[in-house]
């Protein structure tokens, strides 16, 4: 990993390895969507490392339509209350005051996500402005280091959500870990050329290739469904998994939460994977994401 | 016997790769252990930063909670940070109530005691041991030591709490020095490992 400045004299709060060493404690875990209370304990019992806290799973947003917003204080704050593990929340992408809401609720971490509706057609927010750490989906390396210098502290491969379907997280993260892998064989003198391919600034392109990975915590999100997905996610290059719609549109949330946290630790062994895959019940109906209109695509909106 | 201790780092959930590195970087042999068979074959245990009840589930849900409480009592020289800290203590206050710990120091540790992650900071610490001027202390919602047994020392303290402490051959801390680059702590560790082999 890379080396941050060393320790302050007096302490400090929201600097970028606090931030980014958050994501690090959540390696090897599962992020679950939750909509209350009840699910957020649910998913805590399973052995998820965190929850997502919004008001409706992304299968629900696609399924009401209209605009999707950050979710209600109370609701958030009711889960804060519920469960002892880190609790994250969404903000529409480029709504720093939605963010601001939400840090002052307390929250660990901000996705500012693709999910809901955007609410600026050009600009992220500005991160480096907040204490409470941020999450962003992207679905290119140039997406990823655009975010990390406008100050994210963990990137999610996007996939698309709510659609049960995994083909699209997979397309992204092999994207991503692809470009990664072109720039460890590129020299000094293309580094530049490469920045300015990828839109990215030049010195994190030159971190990226020298660390051959993100500077940041890399999870896969948008489409797992299944044990067997969440092992192919980590298998694939992802620290970690996001589960959204997946769990608690499924027949037996419980169980089926349980089952992906254990294929997700054991994402290299497929005995576990299929014992994990026993008797699961009904998982969420899929959509097939080539059907879905490009306005109706997630993935779509960041810039 | 080579005198390079075989170190595992505990690779159930948490920041497994970057104590790897560090313990490369203090001269041990590092490799991840999740199965009891692989407990078996190191010689030390690295207990990594995470979240703790998850990982304390999986210890339970995998086997691993009865070999590793063994191979602690058994004398294994062990370190955890942060979460790792947690799974060392005998006795947890705030964590949950099916909450599973290794024990192997007697203390008591209160889980998130210095609050959500807006409150996580970073700062200087004097390690009791450890030479060079203070190590960094990076602290996410990190535990403390609510109160230690008369065959504990503490090491270290931040604002009139214990955040490191050594009983024997078991070492705990709440912060994250495999996050900083500064690889002494970990030195440290590797010879308490070496004392002992």
């Amino acid at each position: 990993m890379s080396t941050l400045p060393s320790t302050p004299q007096t302490p400090e709060t929201g600097t970028a390895r606090v931030k980014r060493g958050m994501a690090e404690q959540l390696k090897g875990g599962v992020i679950m969507d939750v909509v209350n209370a009840e699910q957020a304990k649910i998913a805590e019992d399973a052995g998820a490392v965190a929850v997502m806290a919004l008001e409706r799973v992304p299968a629900d947003i696609r399924k009401d339509g209209g605009v999707a917003r950050m979710s209600d204080p109370n609701m958030i704050e009711e889960i804060i209350g519920a469960v002892s593990i880190p609790v994250m929340a969404k903000s529409r992408i480029g709504h720093f005051v939605e963010a601001q809401v939400l840090q002052s609720l307390g929250v660990d971490y901000i996705d500012e996500s693709e999910v809901l509706t955007p609410a600026d057609e050009v600009n992220h927010s500005d991160k480096w402005a907040f204490t409470t750490p941020f999450v962003c989906g992207a679905t290119n390396l140039g997406e990823a280091l655009r975010r990390i210098a406008e100050g994210a502290a963990m990137i999610r491969s996007k996939g698309e959500a709510g659609t049960g379907n995994v083909v699209e997280a997979v397309r992204h993260l092999r994207q991503i870990k692809n470009e990664i892998a072109k720039l460890r064989g590129f020299d000094n003198n293309e580094l530049f050329a490469a920045a300015k391919e990828l839109r990215a600034p030049y010195e994190l392109v030159k971190e990226v290739a020298e660390l051959g990975k993100l500077p940041v915590v890399l999870f896969s999100a948008g489409g797992v469904a299944t044990p067997a997905d969440a092992a192919l996610m980590r298998q694939l290059g992802a620290e970690g998994v996001f589960v959204g719609s997946g769990i608690f549109k499924s027949g037996d949330p419980a169980k089926r939460a349980a089952a992906i946290v254990k294929a997700t630790t054991f994402f290299d062994d497929p005995k576990v994977i299929a014992d994990a895959s026993r008797n699961l019940g009904e998982a969420m109906v899929g959509i097939n994401c080539d059907t879905l209109p490009e306005a109706e695509r997630y993935a779509n909106r960041g810039w | 016997m080579d005198n390079t201790p075989v170190i595992g780092v505990l690779a159930l959930q948490g920041d497994v790769r970057e104590h790897l590195i560090a313990l490369a970087a203090a001269d041990a042999v590092a490799r991840p252990v999740r199965r009891p068979e692989e407990l078996a074959e190191v010689d030390a245990l690295v207990i990594p930063g995470g979240e703790s009840t998850t990982m304390s589930k999986l210890a339970v849900l995998f086997g691993m909670l009865e070999p590793l409480r063994e191979r602690v009592r058994g004398g294994m020289p062990v370190y955890g940070t942060c979460a790792g800290m947690i799974m060392l203590a005998d006795k947890l206050l705030d964590g949950r109530e099916d909450q599973e710990t290794l024990g192997g120091i007697d203390m008591i540790v209160r889980r998130n005691a210095f609050g959500r992650q807006n409150e996580s900071f970073e700062a200087s610490i004097d390690f009791a041991g450890i030479d060079g001027g203070p190590v960094e202390g990076v602290f996410i919602r990190a535990p403390w030591v609510e109160s230690v047994g008369a065959e504990v020392r503490v090491l270290a303290t931040y604002d009139g709490h214990t955040v490191a402490v050594r009983q024997g051959n078991v070492l705990a801390t709440s912060f994250h020095p495999e996050l900083t680059g500064d690889d002494r702590v970990h030195a440290y560790f590797v010879d308490m490992v070496r004392t002992g082999l």
